[in-house]
């Protein structure tokens, strides 16, 4: 007489907080959360056979659309693997790996920011939303000035920058960095202290370290479990070592958690800027270039070269066949895939509501996860 | 005045028309304010274009400050094309929208904006009773609008606006009681004549205040309670499947109801159209000595103050995150409730005690009014008592490069 009827509801591909084209198969009892199957592929481009079929460089601009929220890292990630595959990775001078430096720590800082705007709306704050979008899009100017491009940057090569920076630009990133710290006070002082924001992220989605490792989650979420691991110290790459700055960790490991996880990083991202300027101003000028060959043709072998993006662990694996210009095969290890893998896990026994937290907390973006 | 034709038909008729269209506008406004207002707190700039280009007769006249945004929003809606789902219930469907609108509508000629006669439409002794009873049937119109439009996402939207709605509008009511024990009456005119010559029943009955001010957030779903039509959750809720003046209308009503709580807030606890204490002060008789230019500045006080909370309405929104549902049961159930029944209880010991012996209640007033701020008080300290500046809190731990 009293059987449990449970709903199937589609959440998505379009509904508003599924941050793109993610599909969740939710079966709810009433409001709770029974099964929440992600399904993916919507956004399926085909990128890994696309980059089968170009040569290296021109792969670059098509790492920029799969993370198209923070492409700087992307091509970061791509360039540092084809180099490491030719073995110039100790060649490249220090002005561009300070450059590529500064140009991925303010990737991080303005996917950070797209994530907290978009988390904090789903929660159904609003007002954070357009703060972070005011910063963010001083960063974007600073792309532009850079490379001329706002989101898809293309703004690394093989072997060097493409460009030499001006002594402007660094006097325009000098005065951002010197602003940014109280911008983020003004987001916490929104958020971090509220109570509707506590209840809402304090013992949400709560992964243990054993899972968070088991599941293969990186980034922000694994950090946020209490797990110090960020490959900008594990396998430290560009010029890295050289630098200070703080691995922020949680200690729960619930939304709350992550949430001032990434808080924490943007400022740590903040401070690594603000030590690269000066080193910066002592490279000769100009040179941002390894004296490699016109035509990429890497020896035959394979490679996994992997960088921490602001979403967690972004690695290439890359197959050459030492005769052409192309790659043999080149597979994409995403951080927002995988870490999206744990949704299931972390919704369940939760409600409707708690579902777009946990979805805004993985920080997934579908070009990357469908690649 | 002598035609009772005249004194109870005409003349109610004619005052609710005026009173109607004044309150519509205020609506209509309420629509350009609000987005003007959350542009400020939000660091852009919100709609400020529309009536730009405004000409009559050949001759330029814009309007400024986007100020057609509020006729050009009704326009659009007029003509937006109304797409009804096939597998929708077509009456209910229809009625969704149009039962909300006419409790609404008529709860206002309910409602003294200025002091009587001129001012008060309809001057009976259960007014606040009558209110009550209007405001509360709004919920019919969410509830059939969202099962009827035949979407998962509108059912849950309906199905969320019942439960909260059942379960504040017992704190809503509660909270009021505390005035009506003071004031002795469910007439409105009679509870502002009391606070112009005691005290705004806000300093009394701080805690009924508090009471009412979050359950007639939660009454209107507007946020931090916007759960029935919650956008990253329930796409829009309820009203997902309603378009052109359909959803207009769900607007209407909510904007007309948001009115209705303002002013009700505004004659419980704000003194209504007066400014005065212990007798002193602006006071009906003042006002009514006056004329109608008396009556007139009363209205304008009244309405100065109803916008004032309906400002705080928006503040609210640009500045709270959403609650999740079990934990607005909880606040609701846990919370407000017994706050609300410990309130009506000290207001009775209060009453009885001080007030049937002497019939003054001033040291009543006044010792309620110490007891409400002590709680408040108390409430505030254990609010921010473990708050921290932000920035030392973040870090859990860490561990700095050796470098």
């Amino acid at each position: 007489m009293f059987d449990v009827h449970e709903m199937e509801v589609n959440f998505g591909p379009q509904h508003p907080s599924t941050h793109g084209v993610l599909r969740v198969l939710l079966k709810i009892d009433g409001e709770r959360i029974v099964d929440a199957k992600p399904i993916i592929g919507y956004l399926h481009r085909g990128t890994e056979k696309l980059f089968e079929n170009m040569a290296y460089p021109q792969c670059i601009p098509h790492t920029d659309r799969m993370d198209y929220v923070a492409s700087a890292t992307n091509n970061l990630g791509f360039v540092e693997a084809v180099e490491k595959l030719m073995g110039v990775t100790g060649q490249i001078p220090k002005r561009a790996q300070l450059l590529r430096v500064i140009l991925s720590e303010l990737q991080r800082i303005s996917s950070h920011l797209l994530w907290l705007a978009t988390h904090a709306i789903d929660i159904g704050a609003m007002t954070p939303f357009f703060y972070c979008f005011r910063e963010r899009e001083q960063i974007l100017d600073l792309f532009e000035e850079y490379c001329g491009a706002r989101l898809t940057l293309n703004c690394m090569r093989i072997g060097g920058m493409p460009d030499d920076c001006t002594p402007e630009w660094l006097d325009n990133i000098a005065e951002f960095i010197g602003k940014f710290d109280a911008a983020v006070d003004e987001y916490e002082s929104l958020l971090t202290n509220n109570r509707i924001w506590k209840r809402r992220t304090v013992g949400i989605g709560v992964l243990t370290p054993e899972d968070a490792i088991e599941w293969g989650v990186t980034g922000p979420p694994l950090r946020g479990s209490g797990v110090e691991w960020d490959l900008r110290r594990a396998q430290p790459y560009e010029c890295y070592p050289e630098l200070q700055f703080e691995i922020p960790i949680g200690k729960n490991g619930d939304t709350y958690d992550r949430y001032l996880v990434r808080m924490a990083e943007m400022r740590q991202s903040r401070w690594i800027i603000e030590q690269c300027l000066p080193l910066i101003k002592q490279t000769p000028a100009g040179d941002i270039k390894a004296k490699i060959s016109r035509v990429i043709r890497p020896p035959e072998g394979e490679v996994y070269h992997s960088i921490e993006s602001p979403k967690g662990e972004l690695g290439y694996y890359i197959v050459s066949d030492g005769k052409t210009q192309n790659a043999y095969r080149c597979r994409v290890r995403p951080p927002s895939f995988v870490n999206l893998q744990a949704l299931p896990a972390m919704a369940q026994g939760h409600l409707v509501s708690d579902l777009v937290a946990l979805i805004g907390t993985i920080d997934i973006v579908l070009g990357e996860v469908d690649r | 005045m002598i035609n009772p034709w005249m004194r109870f038909l005409v003349w109610p008729l004619v005052k609710f028309l005026i009173a109607f269209v004044i309150v519509q506008v205020i609506v209509a406004a309420m629509n350009w304010i609000e987005r003007r207002l959350l542009g400020l707190i939000q660091a852009r700039l919100g709609p400020n274009r529309a009536g730009q280009e405004f000409a009559l007769f050949g001759k330029r006249m814009p309007i400024p400050w986007g100020l057609g945004q509020i006729i050009a929003d009704p326009i659009k809606f007029l003509l937006k094309e109304d797409i009804v789902p096939s597998s929708a219930e077509k009456v209910a469907y229809f009625l969704g929208p149009m039962l909300p609108l006419i409790p609404a509508f008529l709860v206002f000629c309910l409602i003294p904006y200025g002091p009587p006669p001129s001012f008060v439409i309809t001057h009976t002794n259960v007014g606040l009773l009558l209110i009550l009873a209007l405001t509360s049937t709004g919920v019919y119109g969410i509830i059939l609008g969202g099962w009827a439009s035949n979407n998962k996402y509108s059912l849950m939207g309906g199905l969320r606006s019942a439960a909260q709605m059942v379960s504040y509008e017992v704190p809503f009511g509660l909270s009021i009681v505390g005035v009506l024990m003071l004031c002795g009456s469910f007439d409105l005119v009679k509870i502002v004549e009391y606070q112009e010559m005691h005290v705004w029943n806000l300093f009394p009955q701080l805690v009924g205040a508090f009471i009412f001010l979050v359950a007639m957030n939660a009454e209107n779903n507007r946020t931090p309670f916007d759960l029935p039509e919650a956008e990253s959750e329930l796409v829009a809720g309820y009203h997902t499947e309603y378009s052109a003046m359909k959803f207009a209308f769900f607007m209407l009503a909510e904007y007309s109801a948001m009115t209705v709580n303002c002013c009700l807030m505004v004659a419980l606890f704000f003194g209504g159209w007066s400014i005065g204490i212990g007798g002193y002060g602006i006071t009906t008789a003042g006002l009514q000595a006056l004329g109608i230019w008396g009556g007139l500045l009363g209205a304008i006080i009244f309405i100065t103050k109803v916008m004032f909370f309906m400002m705080v309405y928006i503040w609210f929104r640009a500045t709270f995150p959403r609650f999740r549902f079990d934990q607005l049961m909880d606040l609701g159930w846990k919370w407000m409730i017994p706050l609300a029944l410990a309130n009506i209880f000290v207001t009775g010991i209060v009453v009885l005690a001080l007030g049937e012996a002497k019939k003054n209640y001033y040291w009543g007033e006044i010792v309620m009014s110490v007891i409400g701020a002590a709680t408040i008080a108390l409430t505030l300290f254990l609010l921010f008592r473990g708050s921290r500046p932000a920035a030392a809190k973040v870090m859990h731990a860490s561990r700095v490069s050796e470098a």
